[in-house]
């Protein structure tokens, strides 16, 4: 089972007593806000959780896989997430199944 | 864009929800999601991206100072897989700024044709 928006919007309901309309709209307007800096090129720093980075990538030469066909990749601005030393403690100590 | 940031964002948005109010949820949903992953579970948001764990396996370090080897234990780290929306949406962005890029320079190229001919 995977943690959902409406996981959380349900959690805000129980420990914070906002309505579930109120909720499940922060919990959008939650992710929307993250989405939005990165679409300007911001770089998003939740602190306790890990940052959102951004990386510009050039163009470079690749392949259809199928076809074999030569096709450039084109140059591109990609998220990538570093997790945060606190979260990385807190994971690292799972010692459930290998995933 | 910082936390706090972050939390102003969202306030100006969510009008009839108190400062106080979104700073705990904010807080609440960061504490959520990260202890979702320390108990091993998933995080599936759609149009944003997925957290999960990968695993490291077992291996032997060195201790950088007196290099001395360190047998180190497997562990799980954190991972993020960016959606196809946010994907989409950060690529579309970036190949206007280019575009833009572009064009601005051409422009300039052509004024100074322009200028070294006058």
């Amino acid at each position: 089972m995977a943690l959902t928006k409406a996981d959380m919007a349900e959690y805000l309901y129980e420990e914070l007593g906002l309505n579930k309309r109120e909720a499940k709209d922060v919990v959008e307007m939650f992710f929307e806000e993250i989405r939005s800096a990165l679409v300007r090129g911001e770089q998003v720093k939740l602190s306790g959780f890990g940052n959102f980075d951004l990386r510009e990538k050039k163009e470079r030469p690749g392949r259809n896989p199928k076809t074999g066909e030569e096709i450039p990749i084109t140059a591109r601005r990609v998220v990538t997430f570093r997790p945060g030393q606190k979260l990385k403690s807190r994971v690292e100590a799972y010692a459930g199944t290998e995933q | 864009m910082m936390k706090s940031e972050l939390i102003d964002a969202l306030s100006a948005g969510q009008g009839h929800l108190a400062y106080k109010d979104v700073e705990l949820a904010v807080r609440c949903i960061v504490e959520r999601m990260s202890g979702a992953l320390a108990s091993g579970e998933r995080i599936e948001i759609r149009g944003f991206g997925s957290f999960s764990l990968h695993y490291r396996p077992p291996r032997v370090g060195r201790n950088p100072k007196t290099g001395d080897s360190v047998a180190l234990s497997g562990k799980h780290v954190p991972h993020f897989k960016p959606g196809k929306e946010l994907r989409d949406r950060v690529n579309q962005a970036y190949a206007l700024e280019l575009q833009q890029q572009a064009t601005a320079e051409v422009k300039a190229d052509m004024d100074a044709e322009v200028g070294a001919e006058a």
